[in-house]
């Protein structure tokens, strides 16, 4: 068995982090978060926890690399936060937060597999994210994630998008589809409509291709619809997984707020996982919210709506065979499974199934911010993950739908590096592909 | 020897049983009191349909992802925690102590039967011991604690065995599986055993968010 000091990866992030630390600063944070911030859940979890080992066997990093104990989700309970808890924050020097940073950071998808897993009902994946949350208040975090929270914080977007080239983005991609729909318009800031559509940074940034697919399934569905002209417009949220739970509440405001100034009925989100659990799970609840304060309805709910409606008709469905990746924050995070396949047997003739499936799938090992700490940590993604290679090559398909931003990167990684053929799709890139056009040239 | 007897069957098991009851109180309130100072969402999260519905799955051998991914375990889980209850509480020989110290009168089960349960709760503890030791993955998470929690379950059944088998002098014997009870029950809330008083809550808790946020099950 080994422990993370084996494995410890160079990041330059975690090292400028560590190298401010001191013993007595640890030991500030430590018990600032764990009084100030945790209260009996925490203390449950500990105390209750009998290590009898059954989470082991949920987790992808644990099965993925050989039942390598350090991988459990026990382990990595009792490796950061247990430990710190026992030693009440005192005597832990500094390189310790860095093994514990890189475990927190980058050896826990926050998927929360284990629960189906561990008979007394423990939130590993809580735990991990105070881990996180320590981290953050002693600034030990991987540079990429890092970055991109600071993004956040200075833009309200994921990736350092200006505000000029967010609306520059949309009246590119709407001028291209014109091409195909004459009358197609993405209206900017339009007051009253039935629709806000949400998208995450990354879209404009570098797949444009998305809202052009996006305008035009709202043009044929006839939509009534928005798109925000102004900050705010990003439904992402990768301060959620650093700890940076401030920034956090200050996005989903942002969000809330400009599609509230709108006037508009709903929000419709694009296939993002991440962006669906910081609505509907973690910066609500910052906020205070029990729910939401408008109505936030994910892509494949609105597909769902759009194909049994008869607002996008499927003249021939996609013939070749297709399996579905099931994205944490959509299916176990959002019960969004029987939809999702109710809109895949929609679009596709035949489909088959991975196993497990449904919310008891695996992670893609990309969520959870990993992906998001850059290529220094792929490696750890990759290894971490070979049963989901083994889920993907047993379904002998080579289409994968995965309506979620991190599966696809995360999918095309362990597709590319165990060399299985297979190729990842959003639900969008299949509605366009085969929706009927009935304006289209 | 008789005075050691009769102060352990005596003074030291109101005692016990005092600790156990006021302690587990004790947790119980500081525990909720905690969360509703700390915990503010995860309580209004909490949802009795949803908490039950995990409860009860959660209650049926191989009826969840964890259980079926360990049958050993499931079995042995199982068995102790049945078995364990049984024993302890409708024993025949305890019924007799329920009767003459609270007066209060229970359906008992049969001696040979209890006998042969005290065995498979022994057996039980057997699993735990040797899954502790062998187990990579659950022996590097093991800690003087989980060691602590299983001695004090399984001593009061060595003992108690021990004593209805007539191993080794029978008085001692017999204050020495009190003496284990009554170290069970005190000790009961203060350590990994108190899961018996909050495990229903935080299988409870999983539900609700499982259930009533992520619309998933959670087994």
């Amino acid at each position: 068995m080994s422990h993370i000091a084996d494995r410890i990866i160079s990041d330059p992030g975690l090292e400028a982090g560590v190298a401010n630390l001191t013993s007595e600063k640890i030991e500030e944070v430590v018990n600032r978060v764990l009084k100030g911030e945790t209260g009996a859940k925490l203390k449950a979890y500990h105390e209750t926890c009998m290590r009898c080992g059954l989470c082991s066997q949920a987790c992808h990093f644990f099965l993925s690399n050989n039942n390598d104990p350090s991988y459990s989700p026990v382990s990595k309970a009792t490796d950061t936060v247990y430990e710190l808890m026992e030693k009440k924050g005192r005597g832990i020097y500094p390189y310790r937060i860095y093994q514990m940073a890189q475990v927190a950071f980058t050896e826990c998808n926050l998927c929360k597999r284990c629960a189906h897993y561990c008979p007394v009902g423990i939130d590993t994946a809580y735990i991990i994210s105070i881990m996180r949350r320590i981290c953050y208040l002693l600034d030990v975090v991987p540079l990429y994630i890092r970055d991109t929270a600071h993004s956040h914080a200075s833009t309200l977007n994921q990736m350092w998008v200006k505000d000029d080239e967010w609306t520059d983005s949309l009246q590119w991609q709407e001028d291209e589809a014109r091409d195909e729909f004459p009358n197609l318009r993405i209206p900017l800031a339009k007051e009253g409509a039935d629709v806000y559509y949400s998208v995450i940074a990354p879209e404009p940034k570098f797949r444009t291709q998305l809202i052009y697919q996006a305008a035009a399934i709202m043009e044929v569905a006839g939509i009534d619809y928005t798109m925000p002209a102004h900050p705010g417009w990003d439904n992402s949220d990768m301060c959620m997984f650093i700890g940076d739970f401030e920034n956090m509440g200050r996005l989903k405001k942002a969000h809330f707020e400009s599609a509230q100034n709108l006037r508009v009925k709903r929000i419709v989100m694009g296939e993002c996982g991440h962006a669906l659990r910081s609505v509907h799970d973690m910066g609500n609840r910052w906020l205070g919210f029990r729910d939401t304060p408008i109505p936030v309805v994910h892509a494949v709910e609105f597909y769902w709506e759009l194909l049994t409606q008869g607002k996008i008709k499927i003249p021939k469905k996609f013939q070749e065979p297709v399996t579905i990746q099931d994205p944490c924050n959509i299916s176990r995070g959002m019960g969004l499974m029987d939809k999702l396949r109710e809109v895949t047997h929609m679009l596709c003739e035949n489909v088959v199934e991975m196993t497990p499936n449904r919310e008891r799938n695996y992670c893609c090992c990309a969520g959870g911010g990993i992906i998001n700490c850059g290529p220094p940590f792929k490696s750890v993604r990759i290894q971490g993950n070979s049963v989901k290679a083994d889920q993907l090559a047993a379904t002998g398909v080579q289409n994968i739908v995965c309506p979620c931003h991190n599966c696809h990167g995360g999918l095309e990684d362990i597709i590319s590096h165990y060399d299985l053929g297979m190729h990842a799709k959003f639900l969008g890139d299949f509605i366009y592909e085969l929706m009927e056009k009935p304006e289209a040239q | 020897m008789h005075e050691l007897y009769n102060f352990v069957s005596g003074p030291l098991a109101w005692i016990a049983w005092a600790i156990f009851i006021l302690g587990s109180a004790y947790r119980l309130v500081s525990m909720y009191s905690l969360a509703k100072k700390k915990d503010g969402s995860s309580l209004a999260y909490m949802s009795w349909p949803y908490g039950l519905r995990s409860v009860m799955r959660w209650l049926i051998p191989f009826g969840t992802m964890g259980w079926k991914s360990d049958p050993l375990m499931t079995i042995s889980t199982f068995a102790f925690h049945i078995c364990f209850i049984a024993v302890a509480v409708f024993l025949s020989a305890h019924a007799v102590v329920w009767n003459t110290a609270f007066g209060i009168n229970l359906w008992s089960i049969p001696t040979q039967i209890g006998d042969i349960i005290s065995f498979v709760v022994i057996a039980a503890c057997s699993v735990f011991a040797l899954r502790r030791l062998l187990l990579p993955h659950v022996r590097s998470v093991t800690r003087p604690k989980d060691w602590l929690a299983l001695g004090l379950v399984t001593m009061p059944f060595l003992t108690g065995v021990m004593a209805y088998h007539q191993m080794g002098p029978s008085l001692l014997m017999t204050t020495l599986h009190i003496l284990s009870g009554e170290m069970l029950l005190a000790l009961l809330p203060f350590t990994r055993l108190s899961h018996a008083l909050f495990v229903l809550f935080t299988r409870a808790y999983m539900g609700s968010e499982f259930g009533g946020v992520r619309h998933a099950e959670d087994w």
